[in-house]
């Protein structure tokens, strides 16, 4: 196997804050890594800096050939316009950006594939309707059609399962593993410890620096432990920014 | 009866029909980019950028007086700083956009009325403010044809990477990067579009030949094409039964061209099915479950 990311000793900041500190990780190619830790542990900062390259951090992300090229990010709260007059294909019709471009058309290849895309996500029936009139759950289906078409090799997904009830839950977890199947790099953000136990291979545990990386089963056994010992129900390195900051 | 109310004005008299030319050709290129311009939310960086031009223009009077060419550039090289200079302050400073266009509008507004004034006559000022649609000559009609063409022909171009790019910003910087570049070539179709709008319309109104259909059509459909066809037809009939009325009354024909597209925008207000107060308010809420 080979790997698709690596950062050594990356160390990422907000101003004067830590977000991230001297991480050496691993990922490699087709893996499925479940990225946890407490809010503010530095997961979103961590998916962020794989997108956007180490522009201003201390430290290095190095990509795998042309895995930055083939790159679909789902943000926690995407900025999406979703009063914007344009229909459910429409938006999942930007997933074929990278192949198309700005101005070929889709042919008859793209349009099955997305209503292939659409089918798996239960949304074949809404392939019409603008996107103001899906409910949040939808909404995040139809982002996950996207997703599908643009065939990326690497896929980083902040807190997907967030805002979505418990089926789409369910059916976007089962389009994860898929992804996971056709040997794509997936690292999904999220804080459902029980999600990561039922469906993810591996693990990475992060509260600013990496506390745990491997399979999932041993680092959810380390995160146990250390609540017992901590008496804190999830937060083990109780720490406050600013204190960590001056010292 | 119908025929001398309707057609006669034009049928009679030259510059009534060199005025709805001018103006047909004025609202096909500028009413999509009003839709845009509406759908990205600007339409108060459009307001500022249509004022932006009018110190341009008043620059070029000064030096050359009253040259179509030059008070063209003027116009353009005004709404280009504007444009620039409203972005960049809203990047660099502590100051909210809202603030920093209202600055700018202002600002440019109270410069070019001090500079025309200073240099022409009143009838130059109101020329410049209000438009002269009904004094369109030749080279004048010419230039707001290559205009709309150019709109026309770069709206098509660019029409897929502005949606994309005004749904979802932050995934098109990830899948191309050059969301700078289609937001700097819409910007640029919007001042384009703002000095033809001056030319027939005015400084004062030249936006209401871009927004007030966009607004109108924008109530009546959930679909974009449908929005940026009705929105041209709107600001045609807007025209010509503006061109009419102030024909008839005796009125300017600027603002009667704007006061008739802002009746359909009453219209689509009250009756549209996709948002207007009596429709069922499809576009109120996205992001309700």
């Amino acid at each position: 196997m080979s790997c698709a990311i690596a950062c050594q000793r990356l160390t990422l900041r907000y101003g004067r804050h830590v977000a991230v500190e001297a991480l050496d990780a691993e990922f490699e190619a087709g893996s499925l890594t479940a990225l946890v830790g407490p809010n503010g542990a530095g997961k979103s900062t961590l998916l962020e800096a794989i997108v956007s390259g180490t522009g201003t951090a201390e430290g290095r992300i190095e990509c795998r050939d042309g895995e930055r090229r083939s790159l679909a990010y789902l943000p926690q709260q995407p900025q999406i316009d979703r009063g914007f007059p344009i229909s459910v294909q429409g938006l999942v019709a930007m997933g074929f950006w990278a192949r198309l471009g700005a101005w070929q058309r889709l042919k008859r290849a793209e349009h099955n594939e997305m209503r292939r895309a659409l089918e798996a996500v239960g949304l074949r029936s809404h392939a019409t309707r603008p996107i103001a009139s899906l409910s949040g759950g939808e909404f995040q289906r139809a982002l996950f059609a996207r997703i599908i078409v643009q065939q990326a090799r690497l896929i980083l997904l902040d807190e997907p399962f967030a805002a979505v009830d418990e089926e789409t839950s369910r059916a976007l977890q089962d389009i994860i593993l898929r992804w996971h199947g056709e040997q794509r790099t997936v690292i999904v953000a999220l804080h459902d410890l029980e999600i990561v136990r039922a469906r993810f291979p591996g693990a990475l545990w992060l509260d600013r620096i990496k506390l745990a990386h491997g399979r999932a089963e041993d680092v959810l056994r380390e995160i146990e432990r250390a609540r017992s010992a901590s008496g804190f129900p999830s937060r083990v390195h109780a720490h406050h920014d600013h204190e960590v900051a001056s010292c | 009866m119908l025929v001398e109310v309707f057609l006669a004005p034009f049928m009679e008299f030259a510059f009534m029909r060199r005025a709805l030319l001018g103006y047909l050709l004025l609202a096909a290129g500028a009413a999509p980019v009003g839709v845009f311009l509406l759908l990205r939310r600007m339409t108060l960086a459009g307001e500022a950028v249509a004022h932006g031009i009018l110190p341009g223009i008043a620059v070029a009077f000064v030096i050359s007086g009253l040259s179509l060419f030059s008070l063209t550039l003027g116009g353009l090289a005004g709404g280009l700083v504007v444009a620039l200079s409203a972005t960049w302050m809203a990047r660099r400073t502590l100051l909210r956009e809202d603030a920093t266009l209202a600055t700018l509008y202002l600002l440019a507004v109270a410069l070019g009325v001090l500079l025309i004034s200073s240099h022409g006559r009143n009838v130059d000022l109101l020329h410049f403010l209000f438009g002269g649609i009904l004094g369109l000559d030749d080279p004048t009609l010419q230039l707001l044809a290559a205009i709309a063409a150019v709109s026309i022909v770069a709206m098509t171009f660019l029409i897929r990477p502005l949606t994309f790019e005004s749904v979802d910003p932050a995934f098109m910087r990830v899948v191309s990067g050059r969301g700078g570049l289609i937001h700097g070539g819409f910007m640029a179709l919007v001042v384009l579009n703002l000095v033809a709008g001056f030319h027939a319309l005015g400084t004062l109104l030249a936006l209401g030949v871009m927004v007030l259909p966009a607004a109108a059509a924008r109530l009546w459909s959930q679909r974009l094409s449908v929005i940026v066809a009705l929105a041209v037809l709107g600001a045609w009939f807007g025209g010509f039964s503006g061109l009419l009325l102030s024909f008839h009354l005796d009125v300017p024909s600027g603002p009667s061209i704007v006061a008739a597209i802002g009746f359909l925008f009453v219209i689509s207000l009250t009756f549209a099915p996709a948002g207007g107060l009596f429709g069922q308010g499809l576009a109120r809420s996205p992001t309700a479950p």
